[in-house]
């Protein structure tokens, strides 16, 4: 292919403006995390970079000068340039208003259209009652006995119904040492992808007791396995096997008039000692298979809302 | 041989209504158009697990429609819905077998039609866009399997949801958003069914429908591939009156002439 003179140079001066817009971004992205100051640092930092380099890219497809375009027309001086006046003065005429305007108006009735739509369908996901948990009432802590667990079934939500029925491996420690009343309270999600683990022993059925709607069933379990992936765990909720990524999530708990009430679940990394002396963690319920401490952690680094 | 006046006749009378159309529309010509196309003269089997594709998904079009008139979206009544539909309403069991195994069917011939486009080299320019359009309709079509899963709400597809969603949330940074996007909240309930639901049979189908338009404007504005051992392709003469193509000449034919360009 031959050479003509009015191809553009395709390999344009190299430019520092996009190392400061990803400097820029990597501000913003950090910001997320960090704070919300140093988000809005990086995002000006980002645009004012991007204009820049915009405005640089835009400047090297500029169109061929007059004098280039004398040459190649080849004509006297001034009828280029009376044609080049010409050509200008198409560019923005009425056809060109026109159409930026079609294409403007298009837009902003399509975003009108668009942003409440989508945000009606994201937004509600994160907020109001979709994320809140519920105080159950599980009754007298007479019906667990001291140092053995108990499979509790029971409805988290009672306008939702029977889709949001939860089961907890629940143990009453008796007293801890400083004389509270300490329970282990293992929610049942597998924290490999959320199936529901089983305790591996004995299940006395006969000694199963009711509360309300709550179902309670004394087992001797040695540990708890995951029927789906095959993850195994101590009766602590720490991972002995298999592919969780941390220990089962627990319930906080209180005693109100001598019964026993689950709170909101947490999540924990591992569990030290056993029963009443087990110390841990806690942190922000996680969606099963995300890691909660150890150096991967940072691939989760914005929490979920009602997490 | 001169056909009789009356024959003529009779013949004009019956297209009428087509020539009616055509003139007020230009429909016919553009239908004629696609169905009397040229393709390349070794053209083989392999190419119809497109057409093959496309009526599988004709099928799960037309019998989603129909199930969808006695599913109930709502997990106090979605399990004795499909219940209803499959023991006691006439037909029901056909039509729901149907869509059941038919979606087994429409995944499995997206793959059997992606390796023929593969190994065909059917993917090379100009036809690097279908490609992609394909894929989309691939993930797109995974999608649906995935929505259509939970609807019969027992406890295969409420375990099997928990899994998927969960396995959404491992992803670094989104995945957790994404995930309880998906579930319309903390937890898997009421919301996550009936956003299954509409995904399943509007947002998910819709775009399909958009994709499977341009994916097959795209085979016929570009042609069909001949299979890699053509000898056409590689520009031997078949018969001594086609002049060896070069390269892609022979596979698009010009519309207004109706001759090869």
């Amino acid at each position: 292919m031959s050479h003509t003179p009015d191809e553009k140079p395709h390999v344009h001066a190299s430019s520092l403006w996009p190392i400061g817009f990803a400097i820029g971004l990597a501000c913003l992205l950090v910001g997320l995390v960090i704070s919300w100051p140093a988000a809005v640092l990086g995002a000006l930092l980002a645009i004012l970079f991007g204009v820049l380099w915009i405005r640089d890219v835009a400047r090297a497809h500029a169109p061929v000068d007059t004098a280039a375009t004398r040459e190649l027309v080849g004509d006297t001086p001034s009828a280029a340039r009376a044609a080049a006046e010409e050509h200008e003065l198409e560019t923005y005429g009425r056809a060109g208003f026109l159409t930026l305007a079609t294409i403007g108006l298009g837009g902003v009735i399509g975003a009108a259209v668009t942003l409440p739509s989508l945000g009606f369908a994201v937004l509600p996901s994160f907020e109001g009652d979709n994320v809140k948990y519920k105080k159950v009432d599980l009754g007298p802590i007479k019906n667990f006995p001291e140092g053995q667990f108990v499979v509790t079934t029971f409805t988290e939500d009672p306008v939702a119904g029977d889709v949001s029925r939860r089961t907890a491996y629940i143990r009453n420690n008796g007293l801890s040492k400083g004389g509270e009343p300490s329970f282990t309270t293992i929610f049942s999600r597998c924290v490999h992808l959320g199936c529901p683990v089983q305790p591996n022993g004995p299940v006395f059925e006969e000694k199963r007791v009711k509360y309300k709607d709550v179902v309670l069933t004394p087992v001797q379990p040695a540990g708890f396995g995951c029927p789906c992936h095959g993850g195994a765990y101590d009766t602590e909720g720490n991972r002995v096997a298999g592919p969780p990524v941390r220990s089962l999530d627990r319930y906080e708990f209180s005693i109100v008039d001598g019964n026993l009430v689950l709170g909101k679940p947490f999540s924990v990394g591992t569990v030290q000692g056993t029963g009443a002396d087990a110390t841990m963690t806690r942190f922000r319920k996680a969606y099963p298979g995300v890691h909660v401490d150890g150096i991967e952690r940072w691939l989760y680094p914005i929490p979920v809302p009602g997490s | 041989m001169a056909k009789s006046t009356r024959r003529r006749q009779l013949e004009s009378a019956a297209l009428y209504p087509l020539d009616w159309v055509e003139e007020r529309t230009g429909l016919v010509g553009g239908v004629k158009y696609m169905l009397f196309r040229n393709v390349p003269r070794d053209v083989n089997w392999m190419q119809t697990l497109g057409s093959a594709t496309l009526t599988a998904f004709l099928v799960q079009a037309v019998t989603g429609v129909f199930l969808a008139m006695y599913y109930s979206p709502d997990p106090k009544s979605a399990y004795a819905s499909i219940n209803t539909i499959t023991n006691d309403i006439t037909l029901g069991w056909l039509v729901r077998g149907m869509h059941k195994w038919g979606a087994s069917v429409f995944i499995i011939l997206m793959f059997f039609h992606m390796a023929r486009t593969f190994l065909f080299g059917a993917y090379k320019y100009p036809r690097e866009i279908n490609w992609i359009v394909g894929c989309l309709i691939l993930v797109m079509g995974m999608a649906e399997g995935f929505t259509g899963y939970l609807l019969p709400w027992d406890q295969t597809a409420y375990w099997a949801t928990v899994v998927g969603i969960n396995l959404n949330a491992t992803a670094p940074i989104a995945g957790p958003y994404l995930a309880q996007f998906l579930q319309g909240g903390a937890a898997i309930g009421t919301d996550t069914l009936a956003k299954f639901y509409s995904f399943h049979m509007l947002v998910l189908p819709g775009g399909i429908m958009g994709l499977i338009g341009l994916h097959m404007y795209l085979v016929v504005r570009l042609g069909v591939t001949s299979p890699p051992w053509s000898s056409v392709e590689a520009g031997r003469p078949q018969t001594p009156e086609a002049p060896a193509p070069g390269g892609r000449e022979g596979l698009i034919s010009d519309p207004a002439t109706g001759e090869d360009r």
